[in-house]
């Protein structure tokens, strides 16, 4: 089971890298974003916005494959917002695939994001402005640096999640080889194959590998945010 | 140089209200906890904003209600030693004495990374980062960089509070050098009242 990997079964594992990578480098400005205002701000309505954030993490994946088809389908208004100015469309490409691994990783990136935010001491972005640093400058000499392993966290947990994808992604692209067929997709259409057992084996041991070492990453960078203040993402 | 001030700011239930006047010195805020001292000094900072009142400080006014004047707190030119030093855990003791320094522009800076150092006898803890720091070296890092972001004035939070009694003494030291050798006017928080006799020209009460 440990044979090297056939050249079909590596474009496997590189188109997952490639939807999984966009898709966290896409969502960090959103989900920070996020983080920031939830962290930060009280407005009337931000229950609603926690909520939605959260959303993807509560309802079954299937559910939001299909929500994301109504969205951002070729007739969704999203979809055809995006199709007519970007000429962006998703329909069954790995674009698609990112958009479903994103929204599915979100509310876990925006959580550990958040966490850190709030772990960082604004008193010491008051000693920064007293001593000349303006608000931008504050935040990034004191507060992006402080909230830092808390981001690189929630980008390599949230990594972690878009690999394993499999109901938003199959729901809202289909289950197309060298197009939208990632990880967990190929392993769910080999093991309908006869003899598709040693295939199986190969591509599990690279998910659990890729999991295993997206898990100790980000343990090791919450732990290195120090004093143990954020122990745990979760 | 000379502080004039005439604040109010609603905490909860009760109002803060400190007014006075103050030439060049030391000026000692004294007073029972939970009087206001601190937020008398954010508010000159601009990290508060009074309800309402006047902040003039050598004639340049840093906040003034009635003129809706409400200048930022990075443009006020004060060095404020905070009583929790706040000195950024992420960056080396040098970095932080210079985080002042590097935004000033230069026709304010008065002081070089040199003199400070050794003004404060520091010069042994450059490379070490802030959590390595005994209490009262901490304290010497935390004045220095205050006097190298090229201030007009300081504000000092109780400064010895949290110092044994030989800390106190080299501490005080350094407070009294600064007020006679550099000559910078000093607004200081305390609620001992021997300090505040050994150090302050003028001394204002805030009543609990």
């Amino acid at each position: 089971m440990f044979a090297p990997l056939t050249p079909a079964e590596w474009a496997i594992v590189l188109l997952s890298l490639k939807v999984s990578g966009v898709a966290i480098v896409l969502t960090m400005p959103v989900a920070f974003a996020l983080a920031w205002v939830l962290a930060r701000w009280s407005f009337p309505g931000k229950v609603l916005v926690d909520a939605l954030v959260h959303l993807p993490l509560v309802v079954p994946p299937v559910v939001t494959g299909w929500l994301l088809l109504l969205a951002f389908g070729t007739n969704g208004p999203a979809g055809r917002f995006l199709a007519e100015t970007l000429g962006l469309t998703f329909m069954f490409r790995w674009t698609g695939a990112a958009l479903a691994s994103a929204v599915m990783a979100l509310p876990l990136m925006v959580r550990a994001i958040r966490l850190s935010l709030e772990t960082v001491d604004r008193r010491l972005e008051a000693a920064a402005r007293t001593l000349g640093a303006g608000p931008w400058r504050t935040f990034f000499a004191i507060t992006l640096p402080l909230a830092m392993p808390g981001v690189l966290a929630g980008a390599v947990l949230g990594f972690a999640r878009s690999i394993g994808e499999f109901g938003a992604t199959i729901t809202f692209v289909s289950n197309i080889p060298g197009e939208t067929q990632t990880l967990p997709l190929a392993i769910y259409s080999a093991l309908q194959l006869p003899g598709g057992d040693a295939m199986v084996a190969r591509l599990a041991g690279i998910s659990v590998l890729l999991s295993l070492a997206a898990l100790v990453a980000s343990e090791l960078l919450m732990r290195r945010s120090g004093d143990g203040r954020n122990t745990h993402v979760l | 140089m000379s502080f004039d001030i005439d604040v109010t700011l609603r905490r909860g239930a009760h109002t803060i209200a400190a007014r006075f006047g103050a030439d060049g010195g030391i000026t000692a805020l004294f007073g029972p906890s939970g009087a206001g001292k601190t937020s008398v000094l954010d508010m000159v900072a601009g990290l508060v904003r009074p309800a309402s009142g006047r902040i003039v400080v050598g004639g340049e006014v840093l906040f003034d209600s009635a003129a809706a004047i409400d200048l930022a707190p990075e443009r006020r030119g004060c060095g404020y030693v905070f009583q929790d030093l706040r000195l950024f855990p992420h960056r080396r003791v040098r970095d932080n004495l210079l985080f002042g320094w590097r935004l000033a522009p230069p026709t304010r800076r008065w002081m070089t990374l040199d003199e400070a150092v050794g003004f404060l006898g520091i010069g042994h803890l450059l490379d070490r980062m802030p959590a390595n720091l005994s209490g009262g070296e901490a304290q010497r890092v935390a004045i220095g960089r205050a006097l190298l972001c090229g201030p007009r004035f300081l504000l000092m939070d109780e400064p010895l509070s949290s110092l044994d009694l030989p800390r106190r003494a080299e501490i005080v030291t350094v407070i009294e050098r600064i007020r006679d050798e550099l000559k910078l006017p000093i607004l200081y928080v305390s609620h001992d009242s021997g300090e505040v006799e050994r150090l302050a020209a003028a001394v204002v009460r805030l009543a609990g």
